[in-house]
């Protein structure tokens, strides 16, 4: 029940892009279409879940003072290693995310949840924290990655809707990022007041 | 002439925020007064010359010759920790009015993406987006510093409106975040303008 509760806390209450407004540059950044969000919020899930998890483990070795280097040296670890296996395995996902794989290790939400979360946590909390919080975070940026490719180009996940004469092409662009995102908040504010 | 053509790239054409999406939390975060913005941007340009010319050094004749380059995200946000606390020390000391008016943001930047991701881009020399030939220490930190600049113009620009925008009624749902994010979709928009002028420098200068 209490996993469930620090769970849907993630993914709904404390949503890491529509609420706490972290980790902004990977959401404008990689959310050109809905497949690419996706990949980004996966990727960082995967970096999220095993980061609270070691954390979680070390919070007790390591001494307060050198806490946050120690916590770096842990998240860009993990980072390095997906970064491998990404290259190895899905090198079309490698091209299209580029340099925003290696700064995985400065996404704010990723430290932000060792500092908020696991470093006072137990270990199996703490991967359901991972889990909610990774979870919201995919869901946020295929959101925003299928409103501006269906905007932009009349498809979702590659499925023509309309005609792509119809798109807008700005919001495949840099500014439809910030509109789109801009207009998504909005929209949730309001949800949220009902 | 290559100089001039990757500083009017890295501050114009292909601006870190606007086009780049690098830096983008401080460009949020720290953009509600012109005056705060200032001292973001001199210290990110401060540290982003710095630790580009470092990590570089780093890439060149550590991580290279022994067959490390796998490391190079660890050492680097290692190194930028690292060289922000030392710039913190240093500052205290040397120049305590420098240090006051940068000193709230230097422990931000070791987080801001823009600087372990201009990094990256230089050491893996994959920045060339102008079409030159550029894998040199020099037009790295050069890059290194336009692009800072180009983060500061963009900064500085975003907080003067936001400045502006505080005194405007804004409908209930947009307030905040929401306005600030329109906002800047308008000012990469903007920017947007400047896009295929460096292919035409190129062309005047005869670079390409």
């Amino acid at each position: 029940m209490k996993a469930l509760r620090i769970f849907l806390n993630g993914v709904v209450k404390e949503n890491p892009t529509f609420v706490l407004l972290l980790g902004m540059c990977p959401t404008l950044g990689t959310t050109s279409s809905a497949i690419n969000g996706m990949s980004m919020g996966l990727a960082t899930m995967v970096v999220l879940v095993f980061s609270n998890f070691i954390i979680s483990l070390i919070k007790d070795i390591v001494p307060n003072m050198v806490r946050i280097p120690a916590f770096v040296v842990v998240i860009a670890s993990l980072v390095t290693i997906l970064q491998m296996l990404i290259k190895a395995y899905a090198p079309e996902v490698d091209k299209s995310l580029g340099l925003f794989i290696p700064l995985i290790v400065v996404n704010c939400i990723i430290l932000g949840r060792a500092e908020a979360f696991a470093a006072k946590n137990n270990p199996l909390d703490s991967i359901f924290d991972g889990l909610g919080i990774g979870i919201g975070f995919t869901l946020a940026l295929t959101l925003l990655g299928a409103v501006r490719e269906l905007l932009g180009t009349g498809r979702v996940f590659d499925v023509a809707l309309f005609p792509e004469t119809y798109g807008a092409l700005l919001f495949v662009l840099a500014p439809g990022a910030f509109i789109a995102l801009g207009y998504l908040i909005a929209i949730v504010n309001k949800l949220k007041k009902n | 002439m290559a100089y001039i053509l990757i500083f009017i790239t890295a501050i114009f054409v292909n601006n870190v925020v606007l086009s780049q999406f690098l830096g983008i939390c401080p460009f949020l975060g720290v953009s509600k007064k012109v005056e705060t913005a200032v001292g973001m941007s001199a210290a990110v340009a401060f540290v982003l010359t710095l630790a580009t010319l470092v990590t570089y050094l780093i890439q060149a004749h550590v991580l290279v010759p022994f067959g490390l380059e796998y490391l190079q995200t660890i050492a680097f946000i290692l190194v930028i920790a690292a060289l922000v606390q030392m710039v913190e020390i240093i500052l205290k000391k040397v120049s305590p009015a420098l240090y006051q008016a940068l000193g709230v943001f230097l422990p931000l930047i070791t987080t801001n993406c823009c600087i372990l991701g201009v990094a990256i881009l230089v050491a893996d020399g994959t920045y060339d987006h102008t079409g030159i030939e550029t894998a040199g220490l020099l037009t790295g930190v050069w890059f290194a510093l336009s692009t800072a600049l180009g983060f500061g113009l963009a900064l500085v620009v975003f907080a003067a409106i936001r400045e502006q925008l505080a005194m405007m009624n804004i409908p209930k749902g947009m307030q905040g975040m929401s306005i600030a994010l329109v906002t800047a979709g308008l000012l990469a928009m903007a920017f947007m303008g400047f896009s295929g002028v460096n292919n035409g420098l190129a062309h005047l200068f005869g670079l390409n």
